[in-house]
C-alpha cells in the first residue's frame, strides 16, 4: 500500500503559442516615472524592489518623467536616435544581404537597438564590453566604420577577422568591444576578470558584461556573479531579456526566480530592472551602474526588459515557436519609436526630419556596403589568403601548423 | 647551486616572474594565504601582497574565465587548479576561449595565460586525483602543453610559459612534486637532493618551450616518456640491461619532432609511455609521427605501455600505474620482434 502523492514534473510553458493569442498580462509594467531613483552608494538589500520592479522615464505620451530623467541633451538625444535608426537599416541591409547569398548568416537587433546604443554613450571611452552578438550598437555608437562591419559579416578580404569567425562576430580593443564568442555565457564571467584586472593595476577603466536571459542559466554566469561579488570587481553585468532564447521562452531559462534582476540580490549585488525600449531609462540606468563602478562600489546587476521583434538569427522563423503578431503587442513599444516621439513632443524633431534622416541614413548604409562589397562577398570577389587559416593560433608558426600549411601549398 | 624540491622550484619560478613582472597575477583555489595544498605559492602572497595573489572561490570555470579575462586586459595571470581532474568546469574557458581568442581577434585580443595543475598519479590519489588528461589539451589548437619531469626543467619551463605570449597548460606530475619517483612503489622514497636536476639556479633563467631532451643515450631502442614516466624508463632501461634512448618530451606541443625522428632513425625501434590512458592517447600521436617520419627505418612496430583504458583505480593502483616491470616487459617484446 502506497499513500504517498504521485510527484508531478514541471516544465513551464509560455502564456502563448503560435495560433494563440499574445498574453503579456503576466508583464507587470509600473507607471513611467514612477520608480525611485536611491543613491549610488545605497546598500543593495535596500533596493531588493528594483530588482522586480522596472524603472521607466518615457510615458504614453513621450514625456520624460520621474527621478531617472537623465542629463541628455535634445542634441545627444537626436544622436542616440540616429544611432538606432543606423542599427536598424545596418540590419535590414545586411539581412537582405544574406537572403541574396552575399554571407551565410545574419543576426537583427529589431526591437532591441536602444539598449546597445544608449549603454554605449553612458560608458568611457576606454571602457570594455564583453559583449553578446546582439550589441552591434556598441560599435554604431562609438563611431566603428560600417565598412568594416560589413567586411566582417562579408568574411571579404578587408575582413578585420581575415574570414575566420561568424558573420557578427566582431571584435575591437580600439572600441572597447571583445571578440564574440558564439560559446554563449563565457564572455560574462571574462568580463569580470578585466575589471579585476583594472582593479588590480589601479587604472580607472571599468568593464561591461553582456549576456541574453537564455545562457544566465550556464555555470559562466553564475561564476561571474561569484567572482563580481567577493572581489567587488568595477563591472556592470547586463542582462538582456527579450524574451526569447531562439525558440525557448525566457521561463526555461529563469525558473521559479521572479526576475533575471533578482539573481544579483543572493550575491549581495544591487540588482536594477529597466525599461529596455525607453532609450532615456536604458541610459539613466546604465549611468547609475558605472558611476558605482568608477566609485569602487562594485558591481551592479541590470536586466533589460525588451523584447525580440525579429528572429534569432536568420536561421530560424519565429512564426513556428510564437503568436505570429505577438511583437505588436509587446507592452513596452518599439524603442525607436518611442524616442522619436519624445523628441517631437519636446519640440526637438518632427516626421518631415524623421523622414528626411531616414533616407539620409539609407544613402549612408549603402554606400557603406557597395564599398564593403568592392573587397567581395563570401562567394564571391576578393578573399582572405588560405594562409590566414595558420596564422594567429599561435603568436609564432609552430613546426607541425608549418608542415601542414606547407601541404595545401601556401 | 642551492638543490631544490620541485615544488620549491615551481614556487622560486613564480616568485621570480612576479619580481620581474608587475602583471603577473597568481590565484586559485587555497592559493592565498595558506600557499596551495601542495605549497607552491606559499609566501607570495606575504611578499607580493593580496592583490597579486589571492584565494579564489571553487570555481574553475571562474577561475580560467576571469583570467581569460585579465589576459586581454594584459596581465599575465598564473591561475592554479588543484588538480587536473578538475579542470573540467574550466574545459570551455580553456578550449573556445583562451586557445581561439588570438585566432579569432585576428590579434586584436591575446591571452598570455597560464595554467598550472597537478596531474598524475603515485598518490593513491583514487579516480578524481589521479588523471593525466594531457591529449584533452594537445588535441586543441591554440594550446601549448609543458610536462617538467625535474625541478631544473620545472622551473625553467614555467618561466618560459609565464613569458610566453600565448596560454600554456602546465602539467605538474604530483609524484615528483618531493621527489624523482621510478614506479618502484614499494622501495624508500628518494629525495630530490639526491638528484642532479634539483640543482636548479636561484635567479630568472629559462627552458624553451617545444625542445625535448636526451636523458640517455643508446643504440638499441628509442623510448619516448614525459613527467614520472621518464624516471619510470631510465629504471627499466638499467634493470633489464637494454641500451635504450631515453628521450624527455617535456613539451607535448610545439613538439620536438626532430629530436624524436632521429633517435628513432638510427635506433629503430620506439617504445611510447606515459601514464594517461592508451586509446587516443597522446601516444596514438607519437606513434603516428613516428611511423609517418621513420617508416624505412623500423625494425619492429612502434610499442605503446600506458595506463588502461578503465578510471583510474584507488587500491589496485600498482596494477593500473605503468611502471619498469611493465616497460622491461615491452623492451623486451621489442627488442625481439623483427
Amino acid at each position: 500500500m502506497n499513500s504517498l502523492t504521485p510527484l508531478r514534473f514541471h516544465v513551464p510553458e509560455p502564456a502563448s503559442r503560435p495560433g494563440g493569442k499574445p498574453d503579456f498580462s503576466g508583464v507587470a509594467i509600473p507607471k513611467a516615472g514612477s520608480t525611485r531613483r536611491p543613491p549610488v552608494d545605497v546598500a543593495p538589500e535596500e533596493i531588493r524592489d528594483l530588482a522586480y520592479s522596472i524603472i521607466r522615464v518615457l510615458n504614453h505620451e513621450g514625456q520624460a518623467i520621474g527621478p531617472w530623467v537623465p542629463d541628455l541633451t535634445q542634441d545627444e538625444l537626436v544622436a542616440g536616435l540616429r544611432h538606432m535608426m543606423t542599427l536598424r537599416t545596418f540590419d535590414a541591409r545586411m539581412q537582405m544581404a544574406q537572403r541574396q547569398g552575399k554571407t551565410s548568416f545574419y543576426m537583427q537587433h529589431t526591437g532591441e537597438e536602444a539598449v546597445s546604443c544608449a549603454f554605449r554613450i553612458a560608458l568611457g571611452p576606454d571602457d570594455m564590453n564583453f559583449p553578446t552578438y546582439r550589441q552591434a550598437g556598441l560599435l554604431i555608437a562609438h563611431d566603428y566604420p560600417l565598412v568594416d562591419m560589413m567586411c566582417q559579416i562579408y568574411s571579404n578580404a578587408n575582413d578585420p577577422m581575415k574570414g575566420r569567425q561568424l558573420p557578427v562576430f566582431y571584435s575591437s580593443r580600439k572600441h572597447g568591444f571583445f571578440s564574440i564568442s558564439g560559446n554563449l555565457a563565457t564572455q560574462f564571467v571574462q568580463a569580470v576578470g578585466w575589471a579585476m584586472a583594472s582593479a588590480i593595476k589601479g587604472d580607472s577603466r571599468i568593464a561591461a558584461a553582456w549576456i541574453g536571459d537564455g545562457s544566465t542559466a550556464e555555470s559562466d554566469f553564475h561564476a561571474a556573479l561569484v567572482f563580481a561579488s567577493t572581489y567587488k570587481a568595477p563591472v556592470v553585468l547586463n542582462v538582456v531579456n527579450n524574451q526569447w532564447a531562439i525558440s525557448t521562452f525566457q521561463g526555461i531559462a529563469r525558473g521559479g526566480s521572479g526576475t533575471f534582476a533578482a539573481r544579483g540580490l543572493g550575491f549581495g549585488i544591487p540588482a536594477l530592472r529597466v525599461d529596455g525600449n525607453d532609450y532615456l531609462a536604458t541610459y539613466a540606468v546604465a549611468k547609475w551602474a558605472i558611476e558605482r563602478a568608477r566609485l569602487n562600489l562594485g558591481p551592479t546587476l541590470i536586466e533589460y526588459v525588451t523584447y525580440r521583434a525579429g528572429a534569432h538569427s536568420t536561421s530560424d522563423d519565429p512564426s513556428a515557436y510564437r503568436p505570429k503578431h505577438e511583437s505588436e503587442e509587446w507592452p513596452l513599444g518599439d524603442p525607436v519609436i518611442r524616442l522619436k516621439q519624445h523628441l517631437i513632443a519636446a519640440g526637438a524633431w518632427s516626421e518631415q526630419r524623421h523622414k528626411q534622416t531616414e533616407a539620409e541614413i539609407l544613402a549612408t548604409v549603402i554606400a557603406a556596403q557597395k564599398e564593403a562589397e568592392s573587397f567581395g562577398t563570401l562567394h564571391s570577389g576578393s578573399k582572405p589568403s588560405s594562409r590566414d587559416i595558420f596564422e594567429d593560433v599561435y603568436t609564432e608558426l609552430p613546426p607541425h601548423l608549418r608542415r601542414q600549411r606547407q601541404q595545401i601549398g601556401v | 647551486m642551492p638543490r631544490m624540491t620541485m615544488i620549491e622550484a615551481i614556487r622560486s619560478a613564480l616568485d621570480v616572474s612576479m619580481s620581474r613582472d608587475d602583471n603577473v597575477v597568481v590565484y586559485g583555489e587555497d592559493v592565498g594565504f595558506f600557499g596551495g595544498v601542495f605549497r607552491c605559492t606559499q609566501g607570495l602572497q606575504q611578499k607580493y601582497g593580496v592583490s597579486r595573489c589571492f584565494d579564489a572561490p571553487i570555481s574553475e570555470c571562474g577561475i580560467v574565465g576571469t583570467a581569460v579575462g585579465m589576459a586581454a586586459y594584459g596581465l599575465r595571470p598564473c591561475v592554479e587548479l588543484q588538480f587536473a581532474d578538475y579542470m573540467y568546469p574550466a574545459y570551455d574557458q580553456i578550449v573556445s576561449e583562451a586557445a581561439r581568442l588570438r585566432y579569432r581577434s585576428s590579434g586584436d585580443f591575446t591571452c598570455p595565460l597560464v595554467i598550472r595543475m597537478p596531474t598524475g598519479g603515485g598518490i593513491f590519489g583514487g579516480q578524481t586525483h589521479s588523471q593525466s588528461p594531457e591529449a584533452l589539451f594537445t588535441h586543441v589548437a591554440g594550446l601549448k602543453t609543458v610536462v617538467p619531469s625535474n625541478p631544473h626543467d620545472a622551473k625553467g619551463l614555467l618561466i618560459a610559459a609565464i613569458e610566453d605570449p600565448d596560454p600554456v597548460i602546465f602539467l605538474e606530475p604530483k609524484r615528483l612534486y618531493n621527489g624523482p619517483f621510478d614506479g618502484h612503489h614499494d622501495r624508500p622514497v628518494t629525495a630530490w637532493s639526491k638528484h642532479e636536476l634539483s640543482e636548479v639556479p636561484e635567479g630568472h633563467y629559462t627552458t624553451p618551450l617545444g625542445k625535448a631532451v636526451t636523458r640517455r643515450q643508446g643504440e638499441a631502442v628509442t623510448i619516448l616518456a614525459y613527467g614520472t614516466m621518464v624516471h619510470v624508463a631510465l629504471a627499466a632501461v638499467e634493470e633489464t640491461g637494454i641500451d635504450a634512448e631515453v628521450i624527455d618530451l617535456r613539451t607535448l606541443i610545439p613538439l620536438d619532432l626532430e629530436t624524436i625522428a632521429t633517435s628513432v632513425a638510427r635506433t629503430g625501434r620506439c617504445i611510447v609511455l606515459h601514464e594517461a590512458t592508451l586509446t587516443s592517447g597522446f601516444g596514438a600521436e607519437l606513434a603516428a609521427l613516428v611511423q609517418e617520419h621513420c617508416f624505412y627505418h623500423l625494425e619492429a612496430p612502434v610499442m605503446r605501455v600506458t595506463g588502461w583504458d578503465t578510471p583510474y583505480p584507488h587500491a589496485q593502483e600498482w596494477d593500473y600505474f605503468p611502471g619498469p616491470a611493465r616497460l622491461g616487459r615491452a623492451l623486451r617484446d621489442v627488442m625481439e620482434a623483427s
